[in-house]
C-alpha cells in the first residue's frame, strides 16, 4: 500500500477511536459528580468549591464600602471591625466589636503617615447615614436616594461564592427591604438562601421580618417565626455556646406580635423564654409584669387557630 | 531642546504604532461594558462597582503601558543599532535620556486622557454626576506618579541586562509599593532592632507611590483633595523621577553601547 493511503487510513481509523471514545466518555462524565460544566454558575465552573475561600474577602470589601472606604487593612487595629458594621446595624448578628472604630488609624507615627492621610478616605462614615458627602435624605427611611444600594454587588457575589454563608443572606435582605424598599427582591434573595441552607433559623427570622415590617402579615410572620424558634432549639440549644443575640430576637419579636394580636399568655410564654438567654432580663420583667397587668384587667385574649406552646424552654 | 522633544516625538509615535494601547483600552471598554451590563437586584444606578473595576483595570494598563514602552527603549536602539547614529549627532547620552524619559512619560499622559475620558463617561452616565475636579486630579497625580514609574525603569534599563528581567522587577517593586509601602512602619515597629531600622530606612527611602492611588476616593465621591497638597505630592514625584534620571544619567555615561 502506498504511504498517503496508509496515512488516510490511520487517520480514520484514529477518528472512529477518538468518535467512539468520547461517546462513551460522555456519559460517563455527565453522570460524574465533580462535573463542574452541569453548574449554570459561571464562578462554580471555575473555581470550583475554591470559590468559597473568596467569598468572605467580598463580603469583608461590602462592609469597605459601607465606610466608604474607611476600613482597617490587616496591618491595621481590627478590634472595632470584628463584625462588619453593615451586619451589626441591620441587627441580623450580634456585634463583637470592641474599641473605637474611628480610630484604627491612631495618631500619624511620621509625616509620610501624615501625608499620606490625604490621599485615602481617613474618616468614619457610614453608607445608610449619607456616606462621605453626608447627603442623607432624612432619618430611617432613605429611600431610592440611599446609598447603601453601593454594598449589594459585594454581597451578592460573596453569596454565588459561597451559598452556604447565612449571614450574607440576612444582611442583603435587611439593606433591600428597609433602605430600598426592595421587598420583593430582599424575599426572594432569601428565599434562595433558605433553598441552600434549608432550616437556617437566621433566614427564617428575617423572613418572618419581612411578612411582618414590611407585608403585614402577623399569621405568616409568626409561622416563619415558630419555624425559627424550633429550628433555634434544635441547632442551639445543646451547644456551648449558642447564639444568644438570636434566640432573644425571635422570643422577643414573637412576645411582642403575641402582644399586638392580643394573645397576651401566648406572649408571657414567649417573654418568660426571652427572659432565660436576656442580657438584661430585669427590663424583660417588667414586660412581663405589664402582660400580667393586662391579663389580669380582663382585656380580651383572643384565642388564635392552632394555638400551641413551644414544647420547651430553650 | 529641541533634541529632546525631537526623540520624545519618536517614543509617542511609537505608541500609537504599536497595539498594545489599543489591546488594553478596548479591553477595558470591554470588560466595563459587560459589567456595567449586569443588573443586580434591579437596581440601575449601583455604580462604584463599576467605577472600582473601571479605575483597576485603568491602573494596570497604565503600569504595563509605562513599564514595557520604556523597559525597551534603550535595549531596542542598543539592538537595532540605531544608538549609534543617534549619539553621533549633536545629542548627548543625557539628552537621549532624558528625551526618551519625555516621550515615554507624555505617551502615558496620552494614554491616561484616554482612559480617563472613558472613565468619566462611564461614571458620570451611572451616577448622573460627573466630579471633574476629583477626576482631574486622579488624573493627574497618577500620570505623575507614572513619571517616577518611567524614571524607574529607564534606569532599570541601563542596569539589567534583558528587558524581560528589567519588566519583571520594576512590576514587582511598583506592586510591591502599591501594596505594602503605606504599611511598611507599622510593621517596622514590631520588629526588635537592628531590623526596625533597617525596614524604617526602607520605608524612608522608598518612592511612595501609593500617594498617588486616590482610587478609594474618586469611587466613594469623597471631596476633592486640596490642592497645596496635590502641589505637594508633585513636587515629591518629580524629586524621585529627577533621582532616577541622574542615577541612569551616571550608568549611562559609564556604560560602553556597544
Amino acid at each position: 500500500m502506498s504511504a498517503p493511503r496508509v496515512s488516510c487510513l490511520l487517520v480514520a481509523a484514529l477518528a472512529v477511536l477518538c468518535f467512539g471514545l468520547a461517546a462513551e466518555l460522555d456519559t460517563w462524565f455527565q453522570a460524574w459528580a465533580g462535573n463542574r460544566a452541569q453548574s449554570a454558575d459561571m464562578l462554580n465552573v471555575l473555581l470550583g468549591d475554591g470559590r468559597r475561600m473568596f467569598a468572605n474577602h467580598f463580603y469583608v470589601k461590602a462592609d469597605a464600602y459601607f465606610h466608604s472606604g474607611f476600613y482597617p487593612t490587616v496591618f491595621d487595629n481590627r478590634e472595632a471591625f470584628q463584625t462588619a458594621h453593615m451586619a451589626e446595624d441591620s441587627g441580623t448578628v450580634g456585634g463583637r466589636n470592641q474599641g473605637e472604630e474611628t480610630g484604627f488609624l491612631g495618631k500619624p507615627r511620621d509625616w509620610i503617615d501624615a501625608f499620606s492621610r490625604q490621599f485615602f478616605p481617613s474618616e468614619h462614615t457610614h453608607l445608610d447615614q449619607g456616606g462621605a458627602q453626608g447627603q442623607a435624605n432624612g432619618a430611617g427611611d432613605l429611600g431610592e436616594g440611599s446609598e447603601v444600594r453601593e454594598i449589594l454587588p459585594w454581597l451578592r457575589l460573596s453569596a454565588d461564592l459561597d451559598p452556604n454563608r447565612v449571614e450574607t443572606y440576612t444582611v442583603t435582605a435587611y439593606w433591600l427591604r428597609e433602605r430600598m424598599g426592595k421587598v420583593a427582591e430582599a424575599e426572594k434573595f432569601l428565599r434562595d438562601g433558605l433553598r441552600e441552607n434549608p432550616g437556617s433559623y437566621e433566614i427564617l427570622y428575617e423572613l418572618g421580618r419581612v411578612y411582618s415590617e414590611n407585608k403585614n402579615d402577623p399569621a405568616r410572620a409568626r409561622n416563619l417565626w415558630e419555624a425559627a424558634l424550633r429550628q433555634w432549639q434544635r441547632q442551639e440549644a445543646a451547644q456551648a455556646e449558642p447564639d444568644k443575640y438570636l434566640f432573644n430576637q425571635i422570643a422577643a419579636h414573637l412576645a411582642m406580635l403575641e402582644q399586638k394580636e392580643g394573645n397576651y399568655r401566648q406572649a408571657l410564654v414567649y417573654l418568660e423564654m426571652w427572659k432565660t438567654r436576656s442580657p438584661s432580663p430585669e427590663s424583660v420583667q417588667k414586660f412581663i409584669e405589664e402582660v400580667r397587668q393586662k391579663l389580669d384587667r380582663g382585656t380580651p385574649d383572643i384565642p388564635r387557630p392552632a394555638d400551641k406552646k413551644p414544647t420547651e424552654a430553650p | 531642546m529641541n533634541n529632546l522633544f525631537a526623540v520624545a516625538g519618536v517614543v509617542i509615535k511609537e505608541l500609537y504604532r504599536r497595539k498594545d494601547f489599543y489591546v488594553l483600552f478596548v479591553l477595558t471598554i470591554l470588560i466595563c461594558v459587560v459589567m456595567g451590563s449586569v443588573r443586580i437586584f434591579n437596581d440601575a444606578k449601583i455604580a462604584r462597582y463599576l467605577k472600582e473595576i473601571c479605575l483597576l483595570l485603568v491602573w494596570i494598563s497604565s503600569l504595563v503601558i509605562a513599564i514595557t514602552t520604556t523597559a525597551r527603549q534603550i535595549p531596542a536602539e542598543r539592538e537595532n543599532r540605531t544608538l549609534f547614529p543617534l549619539l553621533a549627532k549633536p545629542l548627548s547620552r543625557t539628552e537621549l535620556l532624558v528625551g526618551k524619559f519625555l516621550g515615554c512619560w507624555f505617551a502615558c499622559g496620552l494614554a491616561l486622557l484616554c482612559f480617563y475620558l472613558f472613565f468619566a463617561l462611564l461614571a458620570g452616565s451611572r451616577e448622573q454626576h460627573w466630579s471633574f475636579i476629583n477626576y482631574f486630579q486622579a488624573a493627574v497625580l497618577h500620570w505623575v506618579m507614572l513619571g517616577v514609574v518611567v524614571a524607574l525603569t529607564l534606569l532599570g534599563s541601563l542596569v539589567f541586562t534583558a528587558p524581560s528581567s528589567n519588566t519583571t522587577i520594576c512590576f514587582l517593586a511598583v506592586a510591591g509599593i502599591l501594596i505594602l509601602g503605606r504599611h511598611l512602619n507599622k510593621v517596622a515597629l514590631h520588629l526588635p532592632e537592628p531590623r526596625r531600622s533597617i525596614l524604617y530606612a526602607v520605608y524612608y527611602c522608598i518612592p511612595h507611590l501609593e500617594l498617588f492611588d486616590v482610587r478609594d476616593l474618586i469611587i466613594h465621591n469623597w471631596p476633592p483633595i486640596p490642592w497645596r497638597v496635590c502641589i505637594l505630592a508633585t513636587v515629591y514625584a518629580l524629586a524621585y523621577a529627577t533621582a532616577f534620571l541622574i542615577a541612569a544619567s551616571l550608568v549611562f555615561r559609564r556604560k560602553a553601547i556597544n
